[in-house]
Formats: C-alpha cells, sequence, structure tokens
C-alpha cells in the first residue's frame, strides 16, 4: 500500500486557518480595518 | 500542442486583478478612501490601503500597523492571509496579480534603453529584499522606534506603491493634503521616480531587490501549490527557458527559488514541453506571453 503523503501547500493553508481564527478571537481583524479606513499619512509622505 | 490560453493571459489577468480591487471609483473623484467592510480583509499583492480606490486592506501595511502598536502582540490575523495566500500561490501572486508588478511590467516594455534582467551586484542585491523585511518591517516598526512613536517604517520611509497609489492620486483630489506635502514626500517621490526610471531599464527592480512581501512569499514558492514543474528527464538542456525567464533562471531552479515569479514565460519556449504548470500536466498548454 502506497502511503499519501500530506501536503507541505496544504499544511501551510491549515496553519494561515488557524492563524485566521486566533486573529478573530483576539479581534485583530478590527484593528486592521480601523487602519484601512483612515488615510495612512505614513503611506503617503505626509506623516 | 493545442494552444487553448489566448496570448497575454497573464497581462490580463493583472489589469482585471487590479481593476477588481481598487475598482471604488467614486474615491478617486472625490479624494476619498472606500470605508466599506471589505477592507476587514487584506488583498494578496502589495496594495496601499490609502489608495482612493483599494477596496481591500494592504498586508504589508496591515503586519507592521500590528507591530507598531505599543503592546506588541503577534499579529495572527495578517499572517493568517499570508500563509494561505502564500501556502496556495507563493509568488504567482507576484506574478499574476500585484498592481505594483504590473506597473513594472508596463514600464519594462517601454522601447528605451537596452534591457537589462539584473543589476550588477545582483547577488548581493537580492538580500536588499530581506533586509527591509527584517529592518524595517519587523524591526522598524516593532522595535527601532519604541520609546518615540512608533511606525510603519517601511510605508512611511520607501514604499512606492503607498507614493503611487495612495499619495499622488489623493494629492491630486486633495489640496488641504497638498498643502502639507514637505519632505518626506519628496524623499518618498523621489525613491518612486528613481524605481520607476530603473524599471524602464532592469526587470522589475522593486520586486527583485526591495520589497518585503516578494521575500515573504519567496518563502512559501518551493512548496506552494501554484508550480512550474520541471521534467528533467525530458529536458534537452536547450537553455530557452533560461533565454526567456525575466529574471534569468536556470531549470533546475523554476519555481522552487524565491526569485521565481512564476510567470510562466518559460513554459511557454520549452520545445519538449518539460515544463508545466501545477503537477499531472493539467496546464501544460500554456502558450501564452511569449514576449
Ligand atoms: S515583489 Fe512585491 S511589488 Fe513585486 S510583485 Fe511581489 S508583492 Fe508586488
Ligand atoms: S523560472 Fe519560469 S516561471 Fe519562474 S520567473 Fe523564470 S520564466 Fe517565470
Amino acid at each position: 500500500m502506497t502511503e499519501k503523503k500530506f501536503p507541505k501547500w496544504l499544511f501551510g493553508v491549515s496553519i494561515g486557518l488557524l492563524l485566521f481564527v486566533m486573529g478573530f478571537v483576539t479581534r485583530q481583524y478590527d484593528d486592521i480595518y480601523r487602519k484601512a479606513i483612515m488615510i495612512c499619512l505614513e503611506c503617503i509622505g505626509i506623516g | 500542442m493545442k494552444k487553448f490560453f489566448p496570448a497575454n493571459i497573464r497581462l490580463w489577468f493583472q489589469i482585471i486583478y487590479t481593476i477588481l480591487t481598487n475598482g471604488y471609483l467614486y474615491g478617486f473623484m472625490s479624494g476619498k478612501i472606500y470605508k466599506g467592510p471589505l477592507k476587514y480583509a487584506c488583498v494578496p499583492g502589495l496594495n496601499c490601503y490609502s489608495c482612493p480606490g483599494a477596496l481591500g486592506s494592504c498586508p504589508l501595511g496591515a503586519l507592521q500597523n500590528a507591530l507598531a502598536q505599543r503592546r506588541i502582540e503577534v499579529p495572527f490575523a495578517v499572517l493568517g492571509f499570508l500563509f494561505v495566500f502564500g501556502s496556495v500561490f507563493g509568488r504567482f501572486i507576484c506574478g499574476w496579480l500585484c498592481p505594483f508588478g504590473l506597473f513594472q511590467d508596463l514600464l519594462y516594455k517601454i522601447p528605451l534603453f537596452q534591457k537589462r534582467k539584473r543589476l550588477p551586484g545582483h547577488s548581493v542585491l537580492k538580500y536588499g529584499k530581506y533586509v527591509m523585511l527584517f529592518g524595517l518591517v519587523i524591526l522598524g516598526s516593532a522595535v527601532l522606534f519604541a520609546g518615540f512613536a512608533k511606525v510603519p517604517a517601511f510605508c512611511k520611509y520607501i514604499c512606492p506603491s503607498g507614493t503611487l497609489m495612495g499619495a499622488v492620486p489623493l494629492m491630486l483630489a486633495d489640496s488641504n493634503l497638498r498643502a502639507q506635502a514637505g519632505g518626506l514626500f519628496g524623499w518618498k517621490l523621489a525613491i518612486l521616480a528613481v524605481i520607476t526610471i530603473l524599471s524602464i531599464k532592469v526587470y522589475r527592480p522593486f520586486c527583485q531587490y526591495l520589497c518585503p512581501l516578494g521575500a515573504i512569499y519567496g518563502w512559501f514558492n518551493r512548496f506552494s501549490l501554484v508550480q512550474v514543474c520541471w521534467e528533467q528527464n525530458k529536458c534537452i538542456s536547450c537553455g530557452n527557458c533560461q533565454k526567456a525567464c525575466p529574471v534569468d533562471l536556470k531549470p533546475e531552479e523554476i519555481s522552487v527559488s524565491p526569485e521565481c515569479i512564476k510567470c510562466g514565460k518559460c513554459v511557454a519556449v520549452c520545445p519538449t514541453d518539460c515544463l508545466h504548470f501545477y503537477e499531472g500536466k493539467k496546464f501544460s498548454a500554456y502558450k501564452g506571453d511569449v514576449v
């Protein structure tokens, strides 16, 4: 019987999904959103 | 082999993706940025979230913002996006999606100057993007400026995407912002100008030497789902792939090198069809984007 290896990319995606959940639990998406809806003065070179 | 992908498919991918992720037209007209719920999510490519058209968040900006908080915490959410995008696509994102990659690709098509694939000193300069990643994105945001004001250092001092997609359109539309432009804006404009002119002569200088996001996705290249596979036993060592490769990679470096942007130009020129996208020749008839 041939053993099927768990693909590395899927392992990476699984870690990513776990991180998503942890980001959700720690409410980090709110931080992403809050930053992204204000004009970032550093990004445009005046802050 | 039958040709079923249209020529220039990659260019069309880049254009459509750029329009889709920066399609908030009202923003360009009013000098305001989009504030809807899509901004909870990061897009895969380098895409300033202060671009008036941007519909999503920039992963690099979000990462720096998380690191620049007063209390340092692991930026789970942004890392989640980076792991998922990187594990599925690797630097395919650079080759096929990123708007700033498209900008440089278009500049390189301008028939001016004798073209070069790399800068002299490439073997050292290519580490510049890791210096940017560890020096400015991570240390610069999280440590260096602690005690003073913590800032997203790469965005503030270098990022030409922010200048091109954020600063220029916003300042054109808003005289108040224009009035505040000073030395820092001049510095960032100068960086953008140098990268723009250099991109006409050298293939994607920012991606090859400076982009921290390219450095991150390059780490995933070796094991990402999207691969350009090389069947060594069918290779006749004709050298066509390296000649066509915009970043001058040898066949054994295709797809696994962190420099490979999985553009597929090598696939298009292989006379023995020993290069193909994905395992199992699923997309082996890709023949687009030869030039
Ligand atoms: S290296 Fe950076 S700027 Fe270049 S295509 Fe990739 S993400 Fe975009
Ligand atoms: S090795 Fe092939 S896919 Fe990778 S950058 Fe070069 S031409 Fe593009």
